[in-house]
């Protein structure tokens, strides 16, 4: 690496988005080239329908638990039970709704302690008792789904309720309400970090832990705060995802979902090994995943042959921001003869 | 096969290896004889580990001849050592805990009978071995359920296993107490009585002059000379080691030793301070506006001084006092709020954050003192990132630029702004001009003496002597890792230094 090639160039907010944004952008121009009826919007009574709002709206649970997934990641750990964690609230959610006289705010708050709550414990495990976060994860990833067939005794619960119904469904200022949560959260995270020490002391942490320690930083605060914060993102995430289908079946909400966030936050350019991360480019991450399985159903790709295209495009996409490959690229073109 | 007796058992002429951007070894020649045990020594970077490393397998040398038996041999990797005779037992007890005396013995060679572990045979093997160092043990508990003095012999058993002829020691005694380190020696020189041609690394002089027939220093990666123990004083020993000539330091003119008289109260006391294994006792005390360095070999305690004082490791036996106020300082937190400031001889390892901007790399420290809800807000950020650029010379691009693409020296006035931010009462120095440039090594030190100025405690450690004499008042000297004095006004010189550290009374 020759150093003065990158002397005079400041960090910006936008910085190491390029590569997700340019996948995005290519993924998109596919689609107007070769995907008829693609970008057709249409206004129906006053709220907006097509392939585009589709994808921000069915992208919104990953990119929810991708924004907590990517302060987790930029302190060099990983929440894998965060799907688990959706399950857990879901069905608090539902089996409160069903209780007549339990009032709603309560419900949605009631469901967001106990994603919190998760994440306090997975928080707990990692700093107090040092375990791996991979591991220590691990046991509500597996756990979690157990709890909440406990909450339900394995039945599948449907409800009717329009307040509940609404948080997946329904429409605000014309655009799809899980996608105005999302936008929130994105400002409720930026607004947490950025406008607090968190930040800083998220990126020192996952980029240097001893030299944070020496330099008197509480790493174990740092950590905890960002799991139990990934916990409330999944418990969020949980509350859509329950809405969106009127029910709750602890063995399939965010099932393998936290697969997809964690892709999220490396396609976004956050690196698994921790320091700085982009909250923006978790977004970008999360709507290219979205829109190449969107791209898979409007081709019509079996969905059990999906996952193979969808992992060569994301490859690709990691790739590129690699700069070593970069490199290597370069130097192959011009080493071919033109 | 040459079976002349009196020939060397090794001899490596002309060595080199380098790595990318460093000559680890340059054309060095190494000889361990027959039935001896040599003493391998040298500072920080000399090139004692890299030689290990080639002689066992694990580095391929760029250049040279080894013998071993008068037999040219090219080991390519450890197992190739092995099978010609060269074991090493490694600083770190590299056995597995859980598994079996027995089976840690004969791990990877186990006998066998119709191509099964033979058990009965195994504990034969083992405790055979076992009696070469004379140990008898049941060598059927597990491994972790022994003290780690015998698990020490363990690894020296297993060494000797595969029929060695050359045995290597790394460090073997960083870990025993002085009877346990007794206890080893008893073996070495049995073992060195059989012929074995045995190398020890260590940073222990006395334990060098208590079994070590000969002694090859390295300094810098070349050879500096091959020594009889008996015919090498410990004070020349020391001065090869870190390569000061010393009849040149005696012939120099005295160095203006006593920079400033102290005006400040006394901040810091140390009274038996210490954590046994680690460091101590160690008792000293430090005013304000002092510069007091800390001198002693690589290993000596220097730096497990400064972290006990900082809290990274706590302190077990003594008393520390603060301004007076006796304090147990647990953590770096605590530490920052009573006013101390560190930092490390590890520059990238505890120092820098390196993908995040100087800027941020300069305020780390005084925002996590202020904590985590009230940032400073950008306006502050810069201008103090800009008064400490101006002020150090920090040369950067701006503020906004990595700290990971700045120089080593430029790197550390970062760190020193991280901590001057902070305005601490005390400031640790571990190592500070390390791998940096001369020219900012003068800054550094320069910086140091107008700190003192304003009043600040600065704690100096370097194991360069030179730069120790002309910017401390007073010298605290750490041998094997306890304080065996302290040097002030007229004593206070390299070659004073130079005597203290060797335990030599021969004073002039």
């Amino acid at each position: 690496m020759r150093p003065e090639r990158f002397q005079n160039r400041p960090v910006r907010w936008w910085s190491g988005l390029e590569w997700p944004v340019a996948g995005l952008a290519l993924l998109l121009l596919f689609n107007l080239t070769f995907t008829p009826g693609f970008f057709h919007l249409e206004l129906r009574n006053g709220h907006l329908y097509g392939s585009l709002v589709d994808i921000i709206n069915r992208g919104s649970p990953v990119v929810i638990l991708g924004l907590g997934m990517t302060l987790v990641i930029a302190t060099g750990g990983v929440d894998l039970s965060v799907g688990a964690v959706m399950a857990i609230a879901g069905t608090v959610a539902a089996q409160l709704i069903l209780r007549p006289g339990f009032s709603f705010p309560a419900l949605i708050l009631a469901s967001l302690a106990v994603g919190t709550l998760a994440g306090c414990w997975n928080g707990f495990l990692v700093t107090w008792l040092r375990v791996q976060p991979l591991v220590a994860t691990l046991v509500l990833m597996v756990g979690g789904r157990g709890i909440a067939q406990l909450l339900t005794n394995g039945q599948q619960i449907y409800f009717e309720d329009a307040r509940l119904v609404f948080v997946g469904n329904g429409h605000l200022l014309g655009l799809p309400f899980p996608v105005l949560l999302s936008l929130a959260l994105l400002g409720l995270t930026a607004l947490l970090t950025r406008r607090t020490a968190l930040g800083l002391f998220i990126e020192s942490v996952g980029d240097n832990p001893r030299a944070s320690e020496f330099a008197g930083v509480s790493t174990r605060t740092v950590k905890f705060v960002v799991y139990a914060f990934s916990g409330f993102c999944a418990g969020l995430a949980g509350l859509i995802d329950t809405s969106n289908i009127k029910s709750v079946d602890a063995n399939k909400i965010g099932l393998t979902l936290e697969l997809d966030a964690i892709l999220a936050v490396v396609v976004g350019g956050t690196a698994l090994t921790g320091g700085r991360f982009s909250l923006l480019g978790t977004v970008v991450g999360a709507l290219f995943i979205r829109t190449l399985t969107t791209t898979m159903y409007a081709w019509n790709v079996k969905s059990d042959v999906a996952p193979v295209p969808k992992a060569l495009a994301i490859i690709a996409v990691c790739l590129l921001q690699s700069p070593a490959f970069r490199r290597r690229l370069a130097a192959f073109r011009r080493a071919s003869p033109s | 096969m040459a079976s002349d007796a009196s020939a060397p058992l090794l001899e490596i002429r002309g060595l080199t290896k380098s790595f990318p951007g460093v000559k680890a070894l340059e054309g060095v020649d190494f000889t361990v004889r027959r039935g001896e045990v040599h003493a391998l020594m040298g500072e920080n970077g000399a090139g004692k580990s890299t030689l290990i490393k080639v002689l066992t397998g694990v580095y391929a040398p760029d250049g040279g001849t080894f013998r071993l038996g008068g037999a040219v041999i090219r080991p390519a990797s450890t197992k190739e050592a092995e099978a010609v005779g060269i074991s090493t037992v490694y600083q770190e007890v590299n056995l597995i805990p859980h598994l079996s005396v027995a089976e840690n013995i004969c791990l990877g060679r186990q006998p066998t009978r119709f191509g099964f572990v033979d058990w009965a045979g195994m504990t034969r093997r083992a405790v055979a071995a076992l009696a070469r160092v004379d140990l008898r043990i049941d060598v059927r508990r597990p491994l972790s359920s022994y003290s780690i003095a015998i698990q020490q012999l363990t690894a020296l058993a297993r060494a000797l296993d595969v029929s060695a002829r050359l045995l290597i020691l790394d460090e073997p005694t960083s870990s025993l107490d002085a009877r346990e380190v007794g206890e080893l020696f008893q073996v070495l020189r049995k073992l060195r009585a059989e012929g074995l041609g045995i190398v020890m690394v260590t940073h222990f002089l006395d334990q060098v002059y208590a079994i070590a027939d000969r002694i090859t220093v390295l300094r810098d990666g070349r050879l500096v000379g091959e020594y009889e123990t008996a015919k090498l004083p410990r004070m020349e020993l020391v001065s090869r080691m870190v390569g000061r000539d010393w009849s040149a330091v005696a012939a120099a003119p005295r160095a203006v030793a006593g920079v400033g008289e102290p005006t400040g109260e006394v901040l810091l006391e140390l009274r038996n301070f210490g954590r046994p294994g680690l460091v101590g006792p160690v008792d000293f005390s430090l005013r304000a506006g002092e510069v007091m360095g800390l001198a002693g070999l690589l290993g000596s305690g220097r730096t497990e001084t400064a972290r006990l004082i900082f809290g990274i490791e706590r302190a077990r036996t003594g008393e520390m006092r603060l301004g007076g106020r006796p304090i147990k300082v647990h953590s770096p937190r605590q530490a920052i709020r009573e006013g101390l400031a560190f930092t490390s001889e590890n520059r990238k390892l505890e120092g820098i954050i390196p993908h995040l901007s100087v800027r941020e790399n300069i305020i780390l420290a005084l925002q996590a003192r202020e904590g985590l809800l009230r940032p400073l807000p950008r306006a502050r950020q810069l201008a103090l990132a800009d008064e400490f650029i101006q002020l150090l010379g920090i040369s950067t691009p701006g503020p906004e630029q990595a700290v990971m693409n700045l120089s080593g020296g430029n790197q550390q006035k970062v760190l020193l702004a991280r901590w001057l931010a902070l305005q601490p009462r005390l400031l640790i120095l571990d190592e500070p001009t390390r791998g940096i440039d001369v020219g900012a090594k003068a800054e550094i030190e320069k910086l140091v003496q107008s700190l003192r100025a304003k009043g600040l405690a600065i704690l100096f450690i370097s194991s360069e002597l030179e730069e120790v004499v002309r910017g401390c008042r007073r010298v605290v000297v750490l041998r094997d890792r306890v304080q065996v004095g302290e040097l002030t006004g007229p004593a206070l010189t390299e070659e004073g230094i130079l005597q203290t550290i060797a335990g030599a009374s021969h004073a002039p």
